[in-house]
């Protein structure tokens, strides 16, 4: 599902983030992607959905090589995968639903359509009750929640999870991971970068470690 | 084609919803380019009155042809016909010898010298008054014509004013036309200034809807119709702005036309004008923002 073949990463100034990644995340499964910081895991997660482009080396997303792919098809690719921050990227000025609805937005859907969606996605990441609420008004477990719920409405085959645990307490981290695990059980391929290792032993799912731009 | 338009509905509704949440500054950008639209639109008007007063001019323009002096009194009544006849021409008045030798008498007061003459100097005259104004090249034609009609002497005609008229409504033609490209401009770049900062307020929002798969053209959509949003705006401003500018100069206006004589009623803009100036707004708005866009979304890419 997701390929790296041979993939460098050169930042102008020099720094070097990924040289010569080689890796294969296979349809279905869910991958922790682990390292140091400046291992090379934000790269790794941002050249996924085209969020930047690699230096050198081919990244191959369900069979499409994405050197291939034109600028006008980028939002098509990203359409496909959700993403989770660790800052959540919501928009304070809209209510929780309109947060969650937006992916449904851009594509075009039908008012009616919209609105299932959006609650069934709240009801299964337990915000239903909150969907006037804004962002503000969250804690940041919930607002994290709000991002997990946006990033799967539209039941995209891929996600994608830049710690998104990294200012949970222990336990809302948990219960965040086994969300991750409830939507990698109906067959999406995710991924997610962490450093939380002793949560991600406990869980104990396959593992990428990063180490200097490579997979150790 | 239905997801198209709700998308643009869609686009359209929340575009007008951003404005609604901070209408001081929408009331001021849309006063200014009402302000800014009204403006050549008003002087438009008032050159259009103008040229409408002046076209119902009463007693001109007017062609004096004088006959030669042994034009038998048949002939000269024959002459005054044909010139009637004559295409251009909405009526002649025949001034015989005599006529015009009594009128002289009674306006100069020259008694005593005319008195002292054998003959009556003065020619017959016929007053062609021509059908409203002619362009240079007809009212030519017609001068060449009278000129080719038996009897006629000399042909005088008094449009030298008339020619300063028509040059001065065409110097405030062209004026107009400067000013309203000047603010038509003006218009572009307030929309387009006051669309950039909007991208910039909502760099975030820009961000977030390209990460999550949204098009060049769905993140356009919003701000071209903020533009339109705003142009429109102008427009109705600047139509209220015209029609309360005629009510209050209305009633002095058709004073004066009264005290010249003239039946002349000033017209406002009326419903086409109107709705030329709305989609003039609406037109100017896209535009500008069409500019602040292109510039400007391209380089926000998602952190």
């Amino acid at each position: 599902m997701i390929r790296f073949e041979g993939v460098g990463k050169r930042y102008p100034g020099g720094n070097e983030a990924l040289r010569g990644l080689d890796l294969h995340i296979r349809q279905g499964e869910l991958v922790f992607v682990t390292g140091a910081s400046g291992a090379g895991k934000s790269t790794f997660l941002r050249l996924i959905p085209l969020l930047e482009r690699p230096s050198r080396g081919n990244v191959l997303i369900d069979g499409v090589n994405l050197s291939a792919l034109r600028r006008r098809r980028i939002p098509f690719l990203r359409r496909r995968i959700g993403m989770i921050f660790q800052d959540h990227r919501l928009l304070h000025d809209r209510t929780v639903f309109d947060n969650v609805a937006l992916p449904l937005v851009i594509t075009g859907r039908p008012h009616q359509d919209v609105a299932r969606r959006v609650r069934a996605a709240l009801d299964k990441v337990g915000l239903l009750r909150r969907e006037r609420a804004y962002p503000v008004t969250l804690s940041g477990g919930e607002q994290q929640r709000v991002g997990i719920a946006r990033a799967v409405v539209t039941r995209p085959p891929i996600l994608l999870a830049d710690e998104p645990t990294g200012n949970l307490d222990p336990a809302l981290s948990r219960e965040i991971m086994h969300l991750f695990e409830q939507f990698n059980q109906v067959g999406v391929t995710t991924v997610i970068a962490s450093h939380d290792l002793p949560l991600i032993e406990a869980l104990g799912h396959r593992r990428i470690q990063l180490h200097d731009g490579r997979a150790a | 084609m239905r997801m198209w338009l709700g998308q643009h509905a869609r686009a359209a509704i929340s575009a007008l919803g951003q404005l609604r949440r901070k209408p001081g500054g929408s009331l001021m950008t849309a006063a200014a380019i009402g302000i800014a639209l009204a403006l050549p639109a008003a002087f438009l008007l008032i050159v259009d009155n103008i040229e409408s007063a002046m076209s119902g001019w009463d007693g001109m323009p007017t062609a004096s042809v004088f006959l030669a002096l042994d034009t038998p009194p048949d002939q000269q009544a024959a002459t005054a016909e044909r010139i009637a006849a004559l295409g251009g021409i909405q009526e002649v008045i025949l001034i015989t010898p005599a006529e015009a030798l009594a009128e002289f008498q009674a306006t100069a007061g020259m008694d005593e010298t005319l008195a002292m003459l054998d003959a009556n100097p003065l020619p017959a005259v016929v007053e062609a008054r021509l059908t409203g104004r002619l362009d240079a090249a007809t009212t030519e034609r017609l001068m060449n014509r009278l000129q080719a009609l038996p009897h006629v002497e000399e042909i005088r005609l008094d449009q030298t004013w008339m020619q300063r008229l028509d040059a001065l409504l065409e110097l405030g033609n062209r004026t107009i036309a400067i000013i309203a490209l000047l603010l038509g401009l003006t218009v572009t770049l307030v929309i387009g200034n006051t669309i950039r900062l909007d991208i910039e307020n909502r760099r975030s929002e820009v961000e977030i809807t390209k990460l999550i798969g949204g098009t060049d053209a769905f993140v356009r959509r919003p701000f071209l119709y903020t533009g339109v949003w705003y142009g429109l705006a102008g427009g109705v401003v600047s139509g209220v702005i015209l029609v309360a500018g005629m009510q209050a100069v209305s009633a002095p206006a058709t004073r004066l036309a009264t005290l010249y004589q003239s039946a002349f009623q000033p017209a406002g803009p009326g419903v086409s004008g109107i709705l030329t100036l709305l989609v003039t707004g609406l037109l100017l708005g896209l535009f500008g923002a069409w500019l602040a866009v292109g510039r400007h979304l391209a380089t926000i890419e998602p952190q």
